[in-house]
């Protein structure tokens, strides 16, 4: 390093260590305590110090590396399309056999299918997003009207958790087309808004439609799933046989743990299948191709409202199923569960994995959903931590992490 | 009649409010086209500086109100410019070139790390401040309604329209206004023709996140209550704000916060507050279906 770079690396330093001491003098240096007379300040200036040393610190050490590395990071070529095919089948082999592993006992199975509600839904939104090109910000409205048609009308009709799931999908289609249709004439960014509004104006109803939701109590015992059947429960109810009986087992709480992991592996395969196979197909050509031109697609003849529509009515349904899963998987939900917050989670996840990458998503969900999972002492920072792992990779791969997106039909040999 | 006008008055109050963030949003929009979710987070940092340097001045250094509130006043724009400013070049600079989305996610980052930042450092209770200024002047007398203007919103309306002068007068008359009108209209052309993109972009940055801790100052005075949470609405409202007037117009960005702070206002006093937030996305959602670029928005230019 030459004179010059390091005087520019220590200018920088001191001048991020000066905004740093700046920022931080009302935040941290000052702390507000609640006393019995309203509030008082107490201070708490070394903190000021030590942030204003950390950044300069960083901003110096950050310096270094990059005179040291100027130039020697040649860019990694994408993996090819067929080693990701590979990568893929090994991680549903991988999946399949993960409840049986000897260290996953019942808290890693948990928590494994906590993120494949979180892989679900990124494949859901995926479709409306990564392959329509449609920016959504509401889409946590569908999985919470999934995960309330299910508790509503397995509580009001007694409706098994097999006969719901189809009918909560179809609710939530049926809501994706109807919220969808003054949507769709917009472009852009005018959708992200609307789409967020629509959120908030169906988690205000869940909210306040005290008679039919419960309110901000929400609905609690709801009916668990069965396996086709047969129940879970430790005493099955009068005159039938549970799971464990049927099978010759000895009664575990574990089966319905495993059993829940399994139903929405297959859920989360059949969203991914479904994504592959109808990206081969018209209407998935044609989602493709709206995200890439819309004008284009107009001249050609594909009207832009329906194949809008049906990539959100589509991405809709898979939110529904997911949502009665979670329903029937947690045994209570409330408006909580389906806040903003939630949305953009998923949001990050699909952009993340890299728009339309399906590995990519799982990738996204583990690092942003799984990860955090097994810090939960550190509660407080757990947050904190999620935050700064949506900026970091976002710098480090503003692509996402799988950015390999190709086109799904290609005329002739690519050069 | 005079509980309409008492609605109408607190309407413009609360809009006045909105209109300031919504003009960061607008800006940030025009300039480089990005969502910047962070934007209401930025103003809700701004409320606690404001509340943390108010109370410093009068319990701590023993000065008068109103001298408390003009160093406020600065205190508040000046560090949450900076915030603004910092999270420009850490977060979303280096993304300038990346895919359209990916500045919005780091923006969701920066917005969970500030949230989240705040709730550590200041605890996540709700805080009180007592009234600063009581009273007002009673405008009219009804039987026994009396409609009254309340001099915290005479100051917030006051200092509303100063900054909305000051801010139409740089962009319209000033160099650096005109720089920003050009990054508008064609980013690499500007720079080809020897305009500084980076600085403008951080000057567009630093004045919206000022306007934030403006706007954050006005409401921790009139509410007397804050906590770390009340960045996300204001957020969500602010920008329904900017899409409402049409984005990336400035006197759309106040006409809609005013006419969301209407909204508001009117919709609680006359049906349920709680569907407040329902009605004022049903306006907008309409509005949007009619006018599909806001109400002062410019027709999309389809280009082919």
């Amino acid at each position: 390093m030459r004179g010059g770079e390091l005087r520019a690396a220590l200018v920088d330093a001191v001048l991020g260590g000066l905004v740093a001491a700046a920022m931080a003098l009302p935040m941290l240096g000052v702390r507000l305590e609640d006393s019995a007379s309203g509030l008082s300040l107490s201070n708490r200036l070394d903190w000021v110090a030590w942030s204003a040393a950390i950044v300069a610190g960083g901003r110096l050490l950050i310096g270094f590396v990059r005179h040291s590395l100027a130039g020697k990071i040649p860019g990694t070529p994408a993996p090819p399309r067929q080693v990701m095919v590979y990568v893929g089948w090994a991680m549903v082999a991988f999946a399949l056999v993960l409840p049986f592993l000897p260290f996953a006992g019942r808290n890693v199975v948990d928590k494994a299918t906590l993120v494949l509600i979180y892989v679900m839904l990124g494949w859901g939104l995926n479709i409306v997003v990564g392959l329509a090109g449609l920016l959504d910000l509401g889409f946590v409205a569908f999985y919470a009207v999934g995960a309330y048609s299910y508790a509503l009308l397995s509580q009001t009709f007694g409706l098994s958790f097999w006969v719901c799931l189809p009918l909560a999908g179809v609710l939530a289609a049926l809501f994706g087309m109807i919220l969808g249709f003054p949507v769709l004439r917009l472009r852009g960014d005018y959708i992200a808004i609307v789409t967020m509004g629509l959120g908030e104006i169906i988690r205000v109803v869940l909210q306040n439609w005290q008679d039919v939701t419960g309110g901000p109590n929400g609905i609690s015992g709801i009916e668990r799933p069965s396996f086709f059947g047969l129940s879970f429960k430790m005493v099955p109810p009068e005159g039938q046989k549970g799971f464990a009986e049927f099978f010759g087992l000895d009664y575990s709480a574990d089966h319905r743990v495993i059993f829940l992991y399994f139903l929405i592996l297959v859920l989360a395969l059949l969203t991914n299948l479904f994504t592959l196979r109808i990206r081969r197909l018209p209407v998935g050509r044609a989602w493709e191709a709206l995200r890439e031109d819309e004008i284009a697609c107009r001249s050609l003849g594909i009207n832009p409202t329906t194949v809008k529509l049906s990539a959100f009515a589509t991405g809709a349904m898979f939110a529904g199923f997911a949502g009665s899963f979670f329903a029937t998987r947690q045994g209570f939900i409330s408006p909580e569960s389906f806040t903003f917050i939630e949305s953009a989670v998923i949001l990050a996840i699909v952009v993340l994995g890299g728009m339309g990458s399906q590995i990519g998503i799982v990738l996204a969900a583990l690092l942003l959903v799984g990860l955090p999972e097994w810090f939960r002492e550190l509660q407080q920072f757990r947050m904190l931590a999620f935050g700064a792992a949506m900026v970091l990779i976002m710098l480090w791969k503003p692509s996402g992490l799988m950015s390999t997106r190709e086109p799904t039909i290609r005329l002739g040999e690519a050069k | 009649m005079e509980y309409f006008l008492q609605q109408l008055i607190n309407g413009l109050t609360l809009g006045a409010i909105y209109g300031l963030v919504a003009l960061g949003y607008t800006m940030v929009y025009g300039v480089l086209g990005m969502i910047n979710f962070a934007h209401g987070t930025i103003y809700m940092v701004g409320a606690f500086i404001s509340l943390i340097t108010f109370l410093a001045c009068t319990t701590v250094l023993g000065t008068s109100v109103p001298l408390a509130l003009v160093v406020t006043l600065f205190a508040a724009m000046g560090l949450t410019a900076l915030w603004g400013w910092t999270a420009e070049r850490v977060a979303y600079r280096p993304l300038r070139a990346a895919p359209r989305l990916a500045p919005l996610i780091s923006a969701i980052g920066v917005s969970i790390i500030l949230q989240n930042f705040v709730a550590q450092a200041q605890g996540a209770r709700a805080k009180p401040l007592p009234p600063v200024f009581r009273g007002g002047v009673t405008l009219m007398e009804g039987g026994d309604f009396s409609v009254s203007l309340s001099w915290m919103q005479i100051v917030i309306m006051a200092l509303t329209l100063g900054l909305m002068a000051v801010f139409t007068w740089v962009i319209t008359r000033t160099a650096l206004g005109r720089a920003q009108r050009a990054c508008e209209q064609d980013m690499k052309m500007a720079s080809l023709l020897g305009i500084d993109v980076d600085r403008v972009i951080s000057t567009t940055f630093v004045i919206g996140a000022g306007l934030a801790g403006v706007a954050g100052m006005m409401v921790t005075l009139y509410y007397g209550v804050i906590d770390f949470y009340i960045g996300f609405l204001a957020g969500i409202k602010a920008f329904t704000a900017a899409v409402l007037g049409g984005i990336g117009s400035l006197p759309g960005a106040m006409l809609g916060g005013l006419l969301i702070g209407l909204i508001e206002a009117f919709w609680s006093a006359y049906f349920s507050i709680e569907y407040k937030d329902v009605a004022t996305f049903t306006i907008l959602v309409a509005v949007l279906v009619f006018r599909p670029t806001g109400l002062l928005g410019k027709p999309d230019v389809e280009k082919i």
